[in-house]
């Protein structure tokens, strides 16, 4: 028996192997020194530091389980998700644009390139010289993207794309653009496409006034018969399962980043209510800061280790993508509440951009809806256990 | 010239220290470790003097328990290229690392010996020095700057008046003081190469070195709590108190 460590009861340490902690202090130290002191700012203003890429380039961030002969550092599931933490710790925005680069770019173009595709994109990439962004979601197909309207039509040389993206990460700044289409060349099927910027007929126009993941760029993604010649076509790719495969890894990425977001919350609750004197004695001393912060504690410990689990089931590929819908979704959405009773704890403060929980909280709305709405993963584990498909 | 620069694994600096209940020493149990801040200046330092061409090898040496090996890896990971683990579990203090250290400069033979000036658990601040002595080799302790010549090394110092300029005819000892770099991230590329770098693992008799302790620890105790203030209530109060209370003027 030992005395308990508050802020690790289940003591993560001792699962983790030498080389996963020593990414994840690693990350920590990069994002607590280079990217915290950024981080109100970018918010407050709405901007992207494009040089973020290129830091997390040079640190190996960007695609990390990768293999060295693409660019990457070959790491594993595991040490993946504690970077997202690492990252998410300081800001949601962050880290989705790490997870896009990562998950969304490097691993379709990984796992659905050919060989010349994967040779020409993927080391600039794991270096941050080119930012990737990902065309799925359009304005009229979210929960559904099987409902999208995104064209390839088939033409000599190449394919013709149309059609309009929304809600893209990145895209403002992306040198290229992994868009998903339906190809009457494929039946109808829907298939990649790598589009280059400086396409004719490809633009990205930045979606201004989000509330939520300020320090990241968002924005769309038109295709106006937007030509692309016939290498664009990922090939090893045909219908949903294509984005659901690249979706998979970011959604398991995401429930790492928001264990972060809310350790982050936790941890400045505890603080602050051990430092806040009222009527003569900490709120710490009160019984209902306790339970919040115990709450906090159970959620988050829990949480972790069901991050850790299915990491590790990654790892040994015995994993199925409902494991990732189900922490997605939990994760997701006990960070969201432990970060709206951080801002409640925090009182009058915890409305100031100084005390960063009501930047964390807005986030997570973001984090709790994007990649699968929490609704729509719990649909998703309704049909593994009944057989019954609920949304269609 | 092959640079050996010494780490020590400590408790990490963000840890908040806590005393044993036996007052025999710090709680180390599920505690954070890492490499000593000053000895990541130092490896820094020897590994930007090999990027600059004025090293060929960079050699790490830990003397702590089978875990201090993580703290060598950390060093690999940011560019050294192998490491020694002299492995002890008891305490060793700072004369008996110096002893170690001296061994392994005469196994070795490198042409610069770069430590941290001190470690931030016991603070001594000594191992460097007695290791200079040990060898009869010239130290520039608490470097802010240094720079490799012909046969000889400029180390600029941090003494308490100002800097003060040496010249150390090589092989010498440098300790780093914080000003010296500010040490790099290990990257993930390079964290992954380090797990194939060598790391020789010797006990303190494969060098015939006896490192049992010369100093008793009577006991550990927290430091004294910092007490509130007072507001006086006018100058000659105060002066008053600092005349005869603090004893200051």
């Amino acid at each position: 028996m030992q005395q308990i460590k508050w802020d690790d009861p289940f003591l993560l340490e001792n699962q983790l192997s030498e080389d996963e902690k020593m990414v994840r202090d690693a990350a920590h130290a990069y994002c607590q020194e280079k990217l915290q002191p950024r981080v109100m700012k970018a918010f407050r203003d709405e901007t992207f530091d494009r040089d973020i890429m290129t830091e997390m380039g040079e640190m190996g961030l960007l695609g990390p389980t990768i293999p060295e002969e693409y660019g990457g550092p070959g790491v594993n599931h595991v040490a993946y998700g504690l970077i997202s933490r690492e990252v998410e710790r300081v800001d949601s925005g962050y880290r989705s644009a790490m997870s896009v680069q990562s998950s969304l770019v490097m691993h379709p173009i990984f796992s659905y390139g050919t060989e010349e595709q994967k040779k020409k994109y993927l080391p600039r990439l794991a270096t941050g010289e080119i930012v990737g962004c990902f065309g799925l979601t359009e304005p009229d197909a979210g929960s559904d993207p099987g409902g999208m309207r995104t064209r390839a039509k088939k033409v000599d040389g190449g394919y013709v794309l149309t059609g309009t993206k929304m809600w893209i990460t990145n895209s403002p700044i992306a040198d290229i653009a992994i868009v998903w289409a339906k190809s009457d060349a494929h039946d109808g099927k829907i298939k990649g496409f790598i589009v280059e910027r400086g396409t004719k007929g490809f633009s990205t126009p930045k979606i201004e006034g989000k509330l939520s993941l300020r320090a990241s760029i968002t924005g769309e993604i038109v295709l106006d018969e937007a030509f692309v010649p016939d290498d664009a076509l990922m090939p090893n790719a045909t219908g949903l399962g294509g984005p659901f495969g690249c979706l998979n890894k970011a959604r398991y990425g995401i429930a790492w980043g928001v264990i972060g977001a809310a350790e982050f919350c936790w941890h400045a609750s505890r603080q602050y209510m051990l430092d806040r004197k009222q009527f003569g004695r900490p709120l710490a001393a009160n019984q209902i800061p306790q339970l919040k912060l115990a709450n906090m504690m159970t959620e988050i410990t829990l949480g972790l280790q069901a991050c850790v689990r299915v990491g590790r089931m990654m790892d040994d590929g015995t994993w199925a993508p409902e494991a990732v819908s189900l922490i997605k979704r939990n994760n997701c959405g006990k960070a969201l509440d432990i970060a709206r009773m951080a801002r409640d704890m925090h009182g009058g403060n915890g409305i100031s951009e100084e005390f960063h929980v009501i930047r964390h909280m807005v986030n997570l709305e973001t984090v709790n809806t994007y990649e699968g709405a929490h609704d729509v993963h719990a649909l998703i584990l309704g049909r593994a256990m009944t057989g019954i498909q609920a949304f269609s | 010239m092959k640079i050996l620069v010494a780490v020590k694994r400590v408790i990490d600096y963000n840890v908040k220290i806590r005393v044993k209940a036996d007052n025999s020493g710090v709680e180390t149990q599920n505690v954070k470790f890492s490499m000593n801040p000053f000895d990541e200046i130092a490896v820094e330092e020897a590994v930007r003097l090999k990027e600059a061409g004025k090293a060929a090898e960079i050699v790490v040496v830990s003397v702590g328990p089978a875990a201090a090996s993580e703290t060598l890896r950390t060093a690999l990971a940011m560019g050294a290229d192998r490491g020694i683990l002299v492995q002890s579990d008891d305490e060793v203090q700072p004369l008996a690392v110096a002893k170690l250290l001296k061994a392994l400069v005469e196994r070795e033979a490198p042409g610069l010996i770069i430590l941290g000036k001190q470690a931030i658990d016991d603070d001594s601040n000594q191992t460097g020095q007695m290791l200079a002595a040990l060898l009869g080799r010239p130290q520039g302790t608490f470097a802010s700057k240094v720079e490799i010549g012909a046969d000889a090394a400029t180390v600029t110092r941090e003494v308490d008046g100002g800097l003060e300029t040496v010249s150390l005819k090589l092989p010498a000892v440098v300790t780093t003081d914080l000003r010296l770099n500010e040490p790099r991230y290990a990257s993930l590329p390079n964290i992954m190469k380090a797990k194939k770098k060598p790391i020789d693992t010797l006990s303190p008799a494969d060098l015939g070195i006896d490192v049992s302790a010369r100093l008793v620890t009577l006991k550990v105790e927290e430091p004294p709590r910092r007490k509130a203030g007072i507001k006086v209530p006018d100058v000659a109060t105060l002066v008053d108190k600092l005349r005869n209370e603090a004893k200051v003027i």
